[in-house]
Order: structure tokens, then C-alpha cells, then sequence
């Protein structure tokens, strides 16, 4: 295995949204907008790594029976940081995330790359494999952020900079509000199980 | 303490903020659980009890223990700990004198340490500065929110599974579509009534 294959599987195969399906809690409530989603992700991206290179540090150490309980205390610390930090620096932000920052505690995609990759793995590739896979969520959220973003004000501002207008302002409010967010992933999920069906056939 | 009337707190976790359709918090056995009636209902009343359980072991560790210490750094911790053991808990003393309880419910209770609604429900209680009858109350509130929305959405799948649409919709795209109606019903209609 190389490096490069095993950061771009994280993007493509591995995807945590569309190809693990895990995680789905913080990728519809916090992308009301493209700013939002790239805060999420960074505080996910922090946390996954640290706790892909210490549980694969730890990992000839920790006893096989208890485990999850250590994979969970480790998880817990880090995002122990990441809370107190963006606190600290980034009160806007923390208060749009709101309670999903410590959720990430029980995001699924961390525990599982935890069981499933860096408990099996060496520190180098445990960290790369953190990094795909926080790429490919950082993309997901992005791109379901951007939509939602686009269609309820009619523009993507992010960090105060207006990136795209839409001639004509279309809002339907209803994107930003959870109806949103449903629509949204029902149809990308759609789009990407056609995709794949179409490939299949196109292969035997 | 914050002075929110029981009667607010209640309809906001069963209604206005509910876990599933407004808050995302649970999203998992949402989609996970729901494709018979039987299993969401299962799930459902673990929900409850674990909710209002931890709710209730929280808030007392919290006010008795942390704040006096001042170590409210570790409320995250300790609140997933806290969990964790009040499943275990709650899965022996539910084998031991109710085993027809533990049958229907057995297969559930674990994944129910690592659901998000549950810690949802504990640091949201601890972030609206609830008191104690109001934090156990807002933990039923959004267990039996929790539960009405399983139990609409699994008795909408299990009718709509001879449905004739395209494959590609088959399965989680068709389970968002259903999440999106019963959503917008939630967010439009509620919105409206003031409390």
C-alpha cells in the first residue's frame, strides 16, 4: 500500500458519508452554510487524526476486552481540547455549532476508523488514513453546505467574503431550516446510487 | 436556574426541538432501526428510560460534584462514563427481574451508549442551566418526541416497501425523502404556535 492510494480512498471508496455512511448527525444539522461546515470539519479533522496516532501508538497496549472504553476516553480528550479552543478563539463559530462540538465525542466515523483502521495499522498510515478520510468529510459537508447555502439566501458568504450571488434570489427559506438538509442528502444519495448502478451494468 | 415552565420544556422536547426531525441528534438508529415497526418501537422504549436515567444521574453529578470542584472541564467525560454505566446498569437489573423486558429490548440497549441523542439531551440540559425536575423532564420530553417520530417513520416504510420506484431511490435516499416530509410538517406546523 502507498501512501497516496490510502489518503485517496478516504475521498472516494471510504467516503464516510456516501460510501461508510456514518457520522449523518453532524453532516445535516451544522451545514446551514459553507462557514459552518468547514468549522465541523476542521474540529472532526483534529480530533480524527489525534486519536488515529494515539490509538495507534497505544494499540499493542491496550488490552483487547477494553478497548472501546480507552478508544473512548481518548476520543473524549481531544475533543475536550477542540471545545475549549474554539471557545476560546472562535466564539462565533462554537455558538452556530453549538452542542454538535462535543457530539463529536460519539460521531461514529472516529470510533470506527479507530477499530477498523488505526488499531491494525502503524502511526504513519493510521494519520494518513485520518487525513483522507476528514477530506472526503470536509468535501461532503462543503458541498452539502454550499447547496443549502446557495438555494435559502441566493449567496455563499464564508469568512466575509461573497464567493457566488445568484442573479436572482430565490430563497426558499426552507433549505436553511432540517427540511433542507433531508432534501439535499436524499437526492445527492440518489444521484451517486444511479451512478454506481450505471457502472455496475456497464461492467458485466 | 432557568425559569423555562414545565409545560414549555415538555412541548419543546416532544415537538419544537425534536431530536430527529429539527435537532439531528440520533440520526443513526433513525435510519438504522426503522424498517419494521416492531424493532423501532423496541428501541424507542430504550431510549426513553436510558434518556430520563441520565438525565436525572447527570444533573446530580454534575451540581454535587463538578461545579463545587470546579472541574467542569471533565463534563464530557465523566457525562460519557456516566452513560456508558448506566447502560450496563440498566441491561442487568432489566435481565435479572424482567427478562420479558430484556428480550425485546436486549439487542438495543448497547448501541444506545454511543447514541447521540442521549449525550444530546445531557449537555443540552446542562447548557439551558436546567434544574432538576426540569432537566428530567426535558430527558422524557425528547425521549417520547424521539419516540412518536419512530415510530411515524417506521410505519411509513414497512407500508412502502412494495412501492414501485426507481432502485436507485430504493433504501437511505427513499428513508431521507420520508424524513423530509415528515420534517417539514414538523418545522412549518410548530413553528407557528406560540408558547
Amino acid at each position: 500500500m502507498n501512501p497516496l492510494s490510502e489518503f485517496i480512498r478516504g475521498i472516494t471508496r471510504d467516503n464516510p458519508i456516501f460510501g461508510l455512511v456514518l457520522g449523518l448527525c453532524p453532516t445535516l444539522a451544522v451545514t446551514t452554510s459553507v462557514e459552518n461546515a468547514i468549522g465541523m470539519s476542521a474540529g472532526t479533522a483534529f480530533v480524527l487524526v489525534f486519536a488515529n496516532l494515539f490509538v495507534s501508538l497505544l494499540r499493542k497496549q491496550i488490552p483487547s476486552a477494553v478497548r472501546l472504553p480507552i478508544f473512548i476516553i481518548i476520543i473524549a480528550t481531544f475533543v475536550s481540547i477542540v471545545d475549549m479552543i474554539m471557545e476560546a478563539y472562535s466564539p462565533s463559530m462554537y455558538a452556530a455549532l453549538g452542542v454538535f462540538i462535543p457530539l463529536i465525542v460519539v460521531n461514529c466515523i472516529i470510533i470506527g476508523r479507530a477499530e477498523a483502521y488505526a488499531n491494525r495499522n502503524g502511526p504513519f498510515y493510521s494519520v494518513i488514513d485520518a487525513l483522507g478520510i476528514s477530506t472526503g468529510f470536509l468535501l461532503v459537508l462543503m458541498l452539502i453546505g454550499g447547496i443549502r447555502e446557495l438555494l435559502g439566501s441566493g449567496q455563499i458568504v464564508t469568512f466575509g467574503h461573497t464567493l457566488i450571488t445568484l442573479p436572482v434570489n430565490p430563497s426558499v427559506t426552507n433549505m436553511i431550516l432540517p427540511p433542507g438538509a433531508f432534501l439535499t442528502i436524499g437526492i445527492l444519495m440518489a444521484i451517486i446510487n444511479y451512478q454506481k448502478e450505471k457502472k455496475r451494468v456497464r461492467g458485466e | 436556574m432557568a425559569d423555562t415552565s414545565l409545560f414549555t420544556i415538555f412541548m419543546e422536547g416532544v415537538f419544537i426541538k425534536n431530536f430527529l426531525l429539527i435537532q439531528f441528534l440520533g440520526l443513526c438508529s433513525f435510519v438504522g432501526v426503522t424498517k419494521d415497526v416492531k424493532s423501532a418501537a423496541g428501541m424507542s422504549g430504550a431510549v426513553v428510560f436510558v434518556m430520563t436515567m441520565s438525565s436525572t444521574a447527570s444533573y446530580l453529578l454534575y451540581t454535587y460534584l463538578l461545579v463545587p470542584l470546579k472541574m467542569e472541564f471533565l463534563s464530557l467525560i465523566s457525562f460519557i462514563v456516566v452513560i456508558a454505566a448506566l447502560v450496563q446498569l440498566v441491561e442487568f437489573v432489566v435481565r435479572k427481574n424482567i427478562p420479558s423486558l430484556y428480550r425485546s429490548l436486549g439487542i438495543y440497549l448497547p448501541l444506545i451508549s454511543t447514541n447521540c441523542a442521549v449525550l444530546g439531551a445531557v449537555l443540552l440540559n446542562v447548557r439551558s442551566d436546567y434544574g432538576f425536575a426540569q432537566s428530567v423532564l426535558f430527558g422524557f420530553a425528547a425521549g417520547l418526541g424521539y419516540t412518536i417520530v419512530m415510530l411515524m417513520m417506521s410505519a411509513i416504510r414497512e407500508r412502502s416497501t412494495l412501492v414501485n420506484i426507481p432502485s436507485a431511490i430504493k433504501g437511505l435516499p427513499q428513508a431521507f425523502l420520508i424524513a423530509l416530509m415528515l420534517s417539514m410538517a414538523f418545522v412549518n406546523y410548530f413553528w407557528v404556535i406560540p408558547i
